[in-house]
Parts: C-alpha cells; structure tokens; sequence
C-alpha cells in the first residue's frame, strides 16, 4: 500500500511537469491555433540556461530559474515572431512543420552549444526529503515543489484568463479572430503574449523536470513534449483544466503503469489509455463538441 | 482545350519518366560509363534508403494529401513491415539453407510486409479513423509509439524451418533473429537500388492509378466536402479505410526493403522522428502533390550527405533550410503572385462575359 | 409580435386529404410519405408532427419564415438527423436507422443551402462523384486498369456530359468546380444530385443568388428536369415568385409545425400563411 503511495506520489509529480508544458500547448493551440512543436524543445532550452547559469557562473539556484525563464520568454516571443506568424494566414500543416524545423533548430543550436554528452542537472531544491510512515514512503522536496508550482500557476492562470484584461482578450481571439480584431484587441500583442507565458511556464517545467530527473541532453525535452501533447489532447485541446487534469492522469498512468505493468510497455500503456480514451470521449475528457452545420 | 483525362496522363508521364531517368543514370553513374562523375561511396549507400523514403513519402500523401487525414505514425508500419518481411526472408534463408533463393526471399518478405502492414492498417484504421483532424493525428502518433515500444518486447529463433516466439523472455532456443530491444540482428542482407527502383515504380503505378480512378474521386471527395460525399451516396468510412490501408501496406513494404539493406535493424530506428520526417517530406513537396513527394524524399536524403563539409552545423542548416523553404513557399504576397501567374497560363476560370 | 404560438389543433383550408395533391399523380404509390416525422434537440422540438405526402412526378414546395424548420425537414429527410419520432417512407421504404448513405441509395437527393461543391475538383469530375454508384468498377480494376475501368470511364464521361448538358453547362466540364459564378455553381449541385439516380429531388434554396432571368431558367429547367426523369422534386424557396409559379402542391412551415398544406392559389390566400409570414394585423 505504501509502495502504490509512492508510486501514486510521483505519478502525481511528473505529472504536474506535464501538465505545466500541456498548459503551454493548449494554450498556443487555443489562441494561436497551432501546433508548437517546438514548445518540447524550449524546456530544455530552459534547463540548460538554468544549468549552465548555476554551474558555470556560480549563480544561486532562484537566480537561475529566474534567468531561465526570462531568456525562454524572449525566445518563445521570437520564435513566434520571426517563425509562425508570417504564416498566419497558411494551413495548419505548412504551420505544423515550420514548427517541427524549429524544434529540430533548438535542438541542434543545442547541440553546438552544450555539446552531446549527458550532463547532470544539480536540482534546485535543495530542502530535503519528507519521511514518512518511519522510512517507507520519501517525498521528496522536488516533488512537493512540483506538485504546489502547479497548482500555484493553474490558479494564476484561471484568474488571469478571467479577471484580467488581456486574458479576456486572450479568450475573445481564441474563439474568433476576426471578431476580436474589430473589436480593437491587438491580437498580435495578444498572440505574443500567449507564447511568452507559454514559454515562461516552459522554462520552469523544464527545471523542475530535471530537477526530478537530472540527466539533461538537447534531446531532454522531445519526449516529454510528445507526452504532454498527448496529455493536452487527453484533457481537451484548448481547455485549461483539461491540461492539467490530462497531464496528471497521464503522469500517474506512466509511473504506475512502468512499476506494475513492465518498464518497457509503460509508454505503450499511456498511450493505449489515450486511445481509449479518445474512442469514448473523442474531443478529450474535457473538450468541447464540435458541431458541424449542415 | 486539353481534356481533363490527356492532361492528368501527360503529368503522369512526366513523373514516370523523371523517376525512370534518375533510375538510368544513377545506373550508368554507378558502372562509371558518366565520365567525370563517380559515385561517391556515401551516395551510393543512400541509394535504396532514397527508395525507401520515396515509397514512404508517397503512401503517406496518399493518406495525408489525398484523403486528407494527418497521420503521425506511418513509421509504425513501416516497422511491422521491416520486422515482418526479415523474419520471413531470415525464415526462408533458415528453412532452405542450401538452396540460392534470393529472389524469392526478396519478394517474400516485400509482400509479406505489405501484407501485413496492410492488417495493421486494419486493426489501426477502425478506432482511428472515427476521429478528426487532430484527434486523430494525435492517436495515430500514439498507435506508432505503441508499436515501437511492443516490438522492442518481442524475441523470435530459428531452428531449422521452426519458428521459436517469446514476448518479453530473452531465453530462446536456436538463432535469434529478433532479440527485443537490440532488433533484429544477422540479417542478410538483400536489398539493392533495382529492387528499389520496382517498389518506386510499382508505388507510383498504384497510387496514381488510384487517384485517376473511381475510388481516387471518392476518396478525394470525402477530403473536400465529406458531407456533400454522403448526401451522393459514397460511404465514407469504406474509401477512408482504403486509403488508410493501401497507404500502410506501401509503408510496410518499403520498410521490408529497409530492412534488408542492414544487418542488424533495430525498432528504435522507426521512432516518432521518422514519421515527421516523411511528413517534412510530403508538406514540402505539396500536398497531395505526388511528384512532389518523390523530390523532397529524394533531396532531402540527400542533403545531410551533401552538407556532409559544414560538420558539426550541417544538421543546423537543414533546419535552417526547412523553415526558410517553408515561409518563402507560404509568404501570402508570393502565392497571390504564383497563382496569378497559373491562371494567365491555364485559363481555368470561367470569365463573367461568358455567361449569357 | 406579442401573441406566442399556442400549441392548438390548427385550422386547415380544406385540402383533399392530408397529402398535398396526390389526385393530380398519375401514378399509384408515393415517391414520400412522412407520419408524424419529427425530431426533438434536448427539449426542443424543431420539427413536429409533420405529415406529407409526395406523388410519383410532383413538384412540390417547402416554404415558411426563416427559422421555420425547413432545412431540418431537408435534414431528417437525408439521414443527416435522425427522427427522433415518426416514420419516414422513400417508395414505400421505411427508412428507419438509415444514413444518409442508405437513403440515397433509397432515392432521395438533395442540394444544400450554403454550396457544397467539390471546389479543388473539376465540374465534370462533381458529376461523375455522383454517378458513383450508378456506374460501378471495382478498385482493384481502377489500379490495374482492368477493362471494367476503361469501360466505366468512358460511361462516366458520357453520362456526365449527358447530364451537364441539361443546363448547357457541358463545356465548362474541364473547369474548376469552385471558379464557376454562383450561379454556375448551384445548377452543378443539381446536376450532381441528379447524377445519383434518385426519386426525388430535394432543392435548398435553389434560386437563392440569382436575378430574375435566372430564376425563370431554372423554373424552366426544373420543369424540364420533372418531365424527362419522371422523378419529383421539392424546393424550399424564399422567392415566391418561383414557388408559385411552379409548385404543384405547398407546404407551410412555422415554428416546426405544418400550418397549411394546398394549391399556390389556396396558400396564397391563407389567413393562417400570411399572419405566419407577415404577423398578426393589429386590430383597431
């Protein structure tokens, strides 16, 4: 019983580190109505700038998530900016693969940069290990760190798409351009915005993730992108309480799936339970319906 | 005024011919009858992988261009094919050890990864094609990565003409041909750029004759307007599922010729990464545009091989290379042009005078 | 308009029988009947209680202030909805748990209010999309071109023209769908309907986009549609002039319901109708 808490603990974990990059997905997918494949990438952007700014100039752990997230700010609005939005008015599949050639960018940019080898992310809490139940059940402090920095930017989230001026403009462009346009809301400030929170949040799945797992590789960020995705359209695309409950379920799927099920089968399992899913619900858990006029 | 039919078999034409030239004189450059133009030995590895891609990319326009659903997952089949064609060749080669049986086990394990491919198709195209746009992009990703992770579980041997299959024990008696996670390994190998160059020929024979064909028309319509495609009569889910499975059975065959080509394949070979790199190669070539398919394969293959001297920034410019490609070709300002330019040409619309 | 619509036994100009002119058939069996065909979306029932019957040849129309139902009635009809109550008869058919497929196979086809064409396809090719299943060879025939696909090829290109021709429309066979003028378009959705073979016809709003001297044509044309394919055809129109001139039989829709059915002359002069359309005249 205390195995399965454990393992129902870190499920929990990862999957609030994938709920954190689901976020950035729905949202971009949202209000931009695209697919930013790259977003994967600018996690690992993140940990790197946070990495080599603790190990190479020495910088305090908060400074270094600070500064990550600052230059993944400047990057997702750049990308945006020089990548997607020329082809605002293109298909979705000529926007999908601008995106793919970015991710591929990011990851060979940090391949000259920080070189192929491995390296090991020095975690940024550094609080301890909560013991529990006399030594049977360790959570530890990055854990209780990613779970709460969840919560924390869901609920910031939620109010600031519904209190807050530009998220009411961020809703209004994500149901109708057009309309939101004539209304008078900039929707490229809009837009920029959009991708400046989303590669914000990036930045700090990014070091929250390695801080949990610390091998850190230009390729860190692919596979963790593709199961956030997943876990997007799990909840419901475009749906904020869709990418956190899609992101935690599919984070307590995996763990528990690679502990009781076997360790190579444990990403098949994530992914049967997605197709399930989707077969009965098929706009995800929490997605709209679509209704096609006739 | 051209009719329709001559104008869609002059346009095959010229595909069939570009690919039957490019066959030729890679052949003469190969046997160096071109003077002043040797092959390059990394080149000439490329060749079938080049054939491969081609078949790949052109299946997957069959299901992304022509029926117009995104699939992330078209390498999945091209591992069952690859896995299932080395095993019937490694079979064959195991149950007949003295007799010279290459051909055979050539076209056996080409059709045997179709085929089979082909029944994943199936087996995949019922859940999946319920689903739209997205949704079912996303499942076909998922149903490619499940494949990947079962066929790093699965373990077969040979022992003379018997067959030994375990799921997840390593421990099996005779030769092992597929040893889980390492793939298959001691393949021998049988691919060569002629049997490439059949497949891309027997590829595009099927493919454009689909397309210029009764079943092409539907699947086509059901891509432009599916409810209009219902309200005449054509069921949707039947031409879905053909295109899905024609496409996979194509897929899987160019992945029995991969296969071959290498002594030891392993799973890890087909990830996710390869699908979206045939989908660079079908969007960047034109959707639905199948000549289009067989260029981008081709000189995108080619490129890391030719952009070998910028080293360690080679695979950084073909990035570089791919986004640029695609907002010039997408820039609003140079399609309007483009287009403008087609109609003085073509002539297509029907002018307002003309109406009575 | 303060009175709401009480849900009360409607008064009917005395019409011959509950269908709208069936003595005017010469034929026996209707190519339509509906009993009580209805649908119900979550509490609201868009359609209700709607009985009609069309004979074999009948030009019939569909008409009624915006909102009325009409094209859910089109919908219903096609297997787009499916009834939630009621029963609907294609030749006798009961057409129970059918799709759209099913039923037009059955013999019922249909236009479509916003233009549902194949635009990236050419204007011959829409045609022969219709004629899908009325000139059949097997795929595997298409890919190995077999000689049931040269033979089939070939009907298909002279029934396509065969049919284009009706509206003169058969040299622009080659042109793309979606560069034709609106009113192009339209008549390629008739003749692309008509290509499947049905029974009956049913028209969305066919005239809607065109001048007066189109209209007549169409009227014409689907006169002449009516008498070479012996089929019937029912529009929904706005355009009255069209509707009268060349309905046999009308039926009126308001808020889901049927609140008249009769001859152009009989509707035209309906209290009932012209309140529906108009509203109520205020007394006093």
């Amino acid at each position: 019983m205390i195995q399965f808490l454990s393992y129902l603990v870190n499920g929990i974990s990862l999957g609030s580190v994938y709920a954190i990059i689901a976020l950035g997905y729905s949202m971009v997918y949202g209000i931009a109505k695209m697919l930013n494949f790259a977003h994967g990438d600018v996690i690992m952007i993140g940990a790197f700038v946070c990495f080599s700014a603790t190990q190479y100039l020495g910088v305090p752990a908060l400074v270094g998530v600070l500064l990550s997230v600052a230059v993944c700010t400047v990057l997702g609005i750049t990308i945006e900016r020089l990548a997607y939005k020329p082809l605002r008015s293109a298909t979705s599949l000529a926007v999908l693969i601008t995106a793919i050639g970015m991710s591929w960018l990011l990851q060979n940019i940090a391949l000259l940069i920080w070189g192929a080898n491995p390296k090991s992310f020095k975690s940024v809490i550094d609080l301890g290990t909560l013991v529990l139940f006399g030594g049977q059940l360790r959570i530890t402090s990055e854990t209780i760190v990613t779970v709460l920095a969840n919560i924390i930017i869901m609920i910031a989230l939620t109010q600031f798409t519904s209190k807050t001026k530009m998220g009411k403009a961020m809703r209004a462009v994500s149901e109708d351009r057009g309309a939101a346009e004539l209304m008078g809301i900039n929707v490229n400030a809009t837009i920029s915005m959009t991708f400046a929170i989303g590669s914000g949040l990036a930045a700090i799945a990014g070091v929250l993730l390695c801080s949990a797992y610390p091998v850190l590789m230009p390729t860190t960020g692919a596979m963790p992108g593709i199961k956030a995705f997943t876990a997007a359209v799990f909840g419901g695309i475009g749906s904020i309480p869709g990418a956190l409950v899609g992101g935690i379920l599919l984070g307590v799927i995996e763990i528990l799936g690679k502990a009781y099920v076997s360790t190579e089968l444990g990403d098949a399992l994530v992914f049967a339970v997605l197709i399930v899913v989707l077969l009965v619900k098929p706009t995800g858990l929490l997605g709209k319906k679509i209704h096609e006029k006739v | 005024m051209k009719t329709r039919k001559s104008k869609s078999f002059s346009a095959n034409f010229i595909t069939y011919a570009m690919v039957i030239i490019a066959f030729l004189l890679c052949e003469l450059a190969l046997s160096g009858a071109i003077p002043g133009f040797k092959m390059s030995r990394s080149l000439k590895g490329q060749l079938v992988p080049i054939c491969v891609y081609i078949v790949m990319a052109v299946s997957l326009n069959l299901t992304v261009g022509i029926s117009g659903e995104l699939s992330l997952g078209h390498a999945g089949f091209m591992s069952v094919g690859a896995f299932s064609g080395i095993l019937v060749s490694q079979w064959l080669l195991s149950a007949f050890p003295e007799s010279n049986l290459e051909l055979v086990r050539l076209l056996a394990a080409l059709a045997t990864g179709g085929v089979v491919a082909a029944i994943a198709g199936v087996l995949i195209g019922i859940p999946v094609l319920r689903l739209r746009g997205d949704y079912l992009a996303i499942v076909t990703l998922a149903f490619g990565e499940i494949i990947r992770n079962l066929l790093n579980c699965v373990y077969f041997s040979f022992e003379g003409a018997s067959l030994n299959f375990s799921f997840l024990d390593p421990n099996l008696p005779g030769d092992i041909v597929v040893n889980g996670p390492m793939g298959a390994i001691g393949v021998k190998k049988l691919a060569s750029f002629e049997a490439g160059f059949i497949l891309v020929l027997f590829t595009l024979v099927v493919v454009l004759n689909l397309i210029n064909s009764r079943s092409g028309r539907a699947i086509m319509a059901i891509r432009d307007n599916r409810i209009a495609a219902e309200s005449v009569g054509i069921n949707v889910t039947k031409y879905r599922m053909l295109a899905f499975v024609i496409s996979a059975a194509l897929a899987g065959m160019a992945g029995a010729l991969y296969g071959l080509n290498y002594s030891t394949v392993q799973a890890a070979k087909f990830k996710f990464d390869t699908s979206i790199l045939v989908l660079v190669f079908v969007v960047l070539g034109g959707i639905g545009n199948i000549r289009g398919s067989i260029i981008a394969a081709t000189v995108l293959t080619i490129l890391p091989e030719m952009l070998r001297e910028f080293g360690n920034y080679r695979m950084l410019i073909y990035a570089i290379v791919l986004i640029v490609v695609m907002l010039v070709t997408n820039n609003p300002m140079l399609k309007s042009t483009l287009d403008s330019l087609k109609g003085k040409i073509f002539k297509k619309s029907v002018k307002e005078g003309d109406k009575a | 308009m303060t009175q709401k619509y009480k849900r009360e036994p409607v008064k009917m100009v005395p019409a011959p029988s509950h269908g709208i002119l069936p003595e005017r058939d010469v034929l026996s069996r209707p190519v339509l009947e509906t009993r009580n065909l209805g649908i119900d979306f979550g509490g609201l029932h868009a359609v209700e209680d709607f009985n009609l019957v069309i004979g074999k040849t009948e030009i019939a129309g569909l008409i009624g202030p915006n909102g009325a139902g009409k094209t859910t009635v089109f919908n219903l009809l096609t297997k787009v909805y499916q009834p939630t109550m009621g029963t609907i008869l294609i030749n006798g058919r009961d057409t129970a748990g059918m799709n759209t497929v099913q039923a037009n196979k059955l013999g019922i086809a249909r236009t479509f209010q916003n233009i549902r064409l194949f635009g990236n396809m050419s204007v011959e090719d829409n045609v022969r999309i219709g004629l899908h299943n009325q000139i059949t060879y097997s795929t595997a025939s298409g890919i190995f071109r077999l000689p049931a696909f040269w033979k089939g090829e070939h009907e298909q290109h002279e029934r396509a023209l065969d049919l284009l021709s009706i509206f003169d429309m058969q040299d622009l066979a080659d042109h793309q769908a979606g560069s034709l003028p609106y009113g192009a378009q339209r008549r390629l959705e008739i003749v692309r309907a008509l290509a499947t073979n049905p029974s009956l016809l049913l028209l969305d709003e066919p005239a809607a986009g065109m001048n007066p001297h189109e209209t007549e044509e169409l009227m014409e044309n689907i006169a002449k549609i009516r008498d070479k394919f012996k089929i019937a055809v029912m529009l929904i129109e706005h355009d009255m002039n069209l509707v009268m001139g060349i309905c046999e039989g009308i039926c009126v829709l308001n808020y889901g319901r049927v609140i008249a059915k009769g001859t152009p002359e009989e509707i035209q002069n309906n209290p009932i109708v012209i309140e529906a359309y108009l509203g109520k005249r205020k007394e006093g």
